[in-house]
């Protein structure tokens, strides 16, 4: 807020902390900490869950979450698909507006599509509505002229989009921020400050009301909403808490309602002095160790192999993780919409089996304890992920002879490292945008270029999710899918070590929270006792 | 005295240069780059951010541009905080850290003044060794154990503070006094240092013979000499205390710039990162200079020749 005048910034201030010392004041406020500063709270420029939680509340895609974060309608009331899968109608609802009052118009979702996609706005999230055909052209710059992404307003409620292939999760992609509307107004009057405090019109249950970096977020009750009678909380302040620890002792002397990244080690504390605050879900999230397959002796699948079964999982989980991470044994997470995962059934085998088979594999590639394979395992710096490494490395060296050096970076380096192919095995996580398998599998495609850190290429895999990609029926694309997926476990080019979990601190005067597999958790549906 | 300072800021200009440069060419030689995230970007889209902040221009172009804008005082765009720039950033965390900084650091003079005349006074006899032992656990205790265990004890304990946060008086309380804890320590060993010595000068004893009180001795021709030590060791501690607040920052949440300076290498902001620099820089050769100024203030036999 460094634009405003002086005495403007004190009345902020001191309006924050008013807001913060009187927490049962008549209008209930809600104060979300935060993991992370917002880099920006336009929802074409970021990519982070905690830009999420506050862009979620500020603005509304064509599709919104439920309190299940399952996509309801949300400025589109109504759709239709064509038979072949490809044209979706949307119509918007009358009373779609801004926050200024003015109508939210198809043209509104066209402009902001091109501008995510515009290659200009350097959007780095914009390869997920390369759903929509023509955008990733577009976006690539080998096409020019914006008219090529197929999105037109037929009329001022009616949105065409015409996608590149049938792709059943469209629409809930659709509640993600990239696909949120922006308003061209506003962004043409005030060029790259159309975020700042004053400037920034919005079409979700909020509007913002201050932003100070690095110390708070203030939303308000956007009057202007469709279902603005139905949000119970008034005003919402996110504090952004880096420090997880020191997070919890906020939530403890009650200077924040909810924190949604309790530290790990204090969870044997919480589930003991704060159970119905402590919560703990499945999240669509895998934690996994690519390999090189370019690199000798990777390269052969034997290898690979029995170094992903040699892993005990379960203690993993258990004596390092231990807040309800599930052992992995599959890429997809279980949980996932219409799919069933190809779970490789030799990871979960009795450990003495699982180890005969591992050491068998491994001879079988010229490696005992006479002959050790010797290689570098990656991890970027981080408590949690060096226990992990120490403790992986430590069951290859009990169970296959296998000498391990360990090796850490900061986590610039270590991405930087992965996507140059500069590893052999390294630690590596990927969180799942939206609810489909294909927000997994995709990343092994030989297409998905540095994305895909050991560059694993199958023809079989690709053409399995090309033909995915064209099937409408969930179920017989599911079944595609889940095919690809069991070669992918059966090269294993990505070992997979656990799931995620989602774990949050609500406090229990907050009502209407749902743990839900995407860990989304709109404060339209929140209230204050 | 006039001349004497402007020599020491036209000093100062390669001076800046150099750093600026250092901190610059250092920075994009570190492995990684402001893209690369747990997030991997598509390639296409880190053309496309490189090209929207002239990475891929050539290193030295990436310099020019960069002088070329701190000259017309301009510190470009933050790579990680798109919608805010550098200055920005800056001028909204700068206030807040000078805030906390100058508090802590008056704290620590009274205190540390109080504690090491206190003692110095008594030399060894018990309130000699007191101040000595508080000050040696305020120097022992780094500060990432000090602030976790105030917070406990005094926020979530016994409630009478705040944990974190910035805005109320009551919020900056813990972190002033976190930060000024071994700075409390250091002016209270330099000032007892000071003292003791300037205690058993020829003038002093000329001053008590004369039957001047005690009190009168130590306010009027004790504490002038004693205290130059302590302000010649208070630049640096200014400068540290208002620059080297990261710890506290993080711990207590508080939105100063000592936070940017960490996070923005970690993140390779380039520009957040720089700005910073500069602005550390620019202080710690000011409060250098302010320093060696107010020694002839306080001492008339120092000369600036």
């Amino acid at each position: 807020m460094p634009h405003l005048p002086c005495h403007a910034r004190l009345v902020a201030a001191v309006t924050v902390t008013v807001m913060l010392a009187l927490p049962a004041a008549a209008e209930p406020v809600l104060r979300r900490g935060n993991d992370g500063e917002a880099e920006s709270l336009d929802p074409h420029k970021v990519a982070g869950a905690w830009e999420d939680r506050i862009i979620g509340d500020l603005f509304e895609g064509l599709l919104a979450d439920d309190p299940a974060a399952r996509p309801i309608p949300g400025q589109a009331s109504s759709w239709t698909v064509s038979d072949d899968g490809l044209v979706y109608t949307f119509t918007l609802r009358p009373d779609a507006r801004w926050s200024d009052g003015r109508p939210v118009t198809a043209g509104d979702f066209v402009y902001a599509f091109r501008r995510l996609l515009a290659p200009a706005t350097a959007a780095k999230y914009a390869s997920l509505l390369f759903t929509i055909a023509g955008a990733e052209a577009f976006n690539s710059g080998t096409v020019t002229d914006p008219e090529a992404v197929a999105a037109r307003a037929r009329g001022p409620r009616t949105l065409e989009v015409r996608l590149a292939h049938p792709a059943p999760y469209f629409l809930d992609q659709l509640t993600h921020m990239t696909a949120y509307p922006v308003p061209r107004h506003v962004v043409d009057a005030h060029g790259d400050d159309w975020t700042k405090p004053g400037n920034i019109v919005t079409n979700g249950p909020y509007r913002l009301v201050d932003w100070q970096p690095q110390r708070a977020v203030t939303l308000t009750r956007n009057d202007a909403h469709y279902a603005a009678a139905e949000v119970a909380i008034a005003t919402v302040v996110y504090l952004p808490i880096e420090d997880r620890t020191e997070a919890l002792k906020r939530f403890r002397a009650d200077e924040i309602d909810t924190y949604p990244q309790f530290p790990a080690r204090q969870y044997r504390w919480l589930r003991a002095n704060l159970p119905d605050e402590t919560r703990v879900a499945p999240y669509l999230g895998i934690y996994y160790y690519p390999i090189n397959i370019h690199r000798p002796p990777f390269d052969r699948r034997e290898v690979r192999r029995a170094l992903a079964l040699a892993i005990d999982r379960e203690i993993i989980t258990e004596r390092i993780t231990g807040v309800g991470e599930v052992p992995a044994t599959s890429f997809v997470p279980p949980g996932t919409l219409n799919y069933r995962p190809a779970f490789e059934p030799a990871l979960g085998w009795p450990a003495e089996r699982r180890l005969a088979k591992a050491r068998r594999l491994l001879a079988a590639a010229g490696y005992g304890p006479e002959t050790p394979l010797r290689f570098v395992l990656r991890y970027n710096t981080s408590e949690n992920h060096r226990q992990v490494a120490i403790a992986i490395a430590a069951m290859w060296k009990q169970a296959l002879g296998v000498e391990v050096e360990l090796f850490n970076s900061e986590v610039t380096v270590h991405y930087n490292a992965l996507q140059h192919q500069d590893f052999e095995v390294a630690r590596a996580a990927w969180i799942a945008d939206y609810n489909d398998a294909q927000n997994f599998l995709f990343l092994a495609e030989s297409s998905s270029g540095k994305l895909n850190y050991p560059r694993y290429a199958n023809p079989d895999y690709d053409r399995l999710m090309d033909q995915a990609a064209l099937t409408q029926d969930p179920a017989a694309r599911g079944e595609l899918l889940h095919q690809a997926e069991a070669i992918l476990m059966h090269d294993m080019p990505y070992i997979p070590i656990y799931y995620y979990v989602s774990r949050n601190l609500v406090s229990t005067r907050i009502k209407g929270w749902v743990d839900n597999i995407e860990d989304r958790h709109r404060s339209r549906w929140l209230s204050l006792e | 005295m006039i001349g004497y300072a402007v020599r020491r800021l036209i000093v100062a200009i390669p001076t800046l240069l150099i750093i600026i440069a250092l901190a610059f060419f250092m920075m994009r030689i570190a492995p990684g780059g402001p893209f690369d995230q747990e997030r991997s970007l598509p390639a296409q889209i880190e053309q496309n951010l490189r090209a929207a902040y002239h990475l891929d221009e050539p290193v030295w172009q990436q310099f020019g541009r960069y002088l070329g804008g701190l000259l017309r005082g301009d510190f470009g765009p933050s790579f990680k905080y798109r919608d805010f720039s550098v200055t920005e950033l800056i001028a909204a965390g700068f206030p807040v850290s000078l805030q906390i900084g100058a508090a802590a650091i008056l704290f620590a003079v009274l205190v540390g003044g109080g504690l090491g005349a206190l003692a110095a006074v008594h030399q060894n006899r018990t309130p000699d060794h007191a101040a000595m032992a508080v000050a040696t656990v305020g120097l022992a205790l780094p500060n990432f154990v000090v602030a976790p265990l105030l917070t406990l004890c005094l926020g979530v304990y016994l409630d009478l503070l705040p944990v974190g946060g910035w805005g109320s008086p009551a919020q900056a309380v813990l972190p002033i006094a976190t930060l000024a804890l071994p700075q409390i320590a250091t002016i209270a060993r330099l000032a007892r240092a000071g003292l003791v010595e300037v205690l058993r000068a020829d003038y002093i004893r000329t001053a008590r013979a004369k039957g001047l009180p005690g009190w009168r001795v130590l306010a009027r021709h004790a504490l002038y000499p004693a205290v130059v030590p302590v302000v010649s060791y208070l630049g640096p501690a200014i400068a540290a205390v208002i620059t080297g607040s990261v710890v506290v920052e993080t711990i207590f949440g508080i939105p100063g710039v000592g936070r940017y300076f960490v996070q923005g290498a970690l993140n390779r902001d380039y520009t957040l990162v720089m700005g910073v620099v500069v602005l550390y820089a620019g202080l710690i050769i000011a409060l250098n200079l302010v320093v060696d100024l107010v020694y002839g203030w306080l001492d008339p036999r120092v000369r600036y020749d």
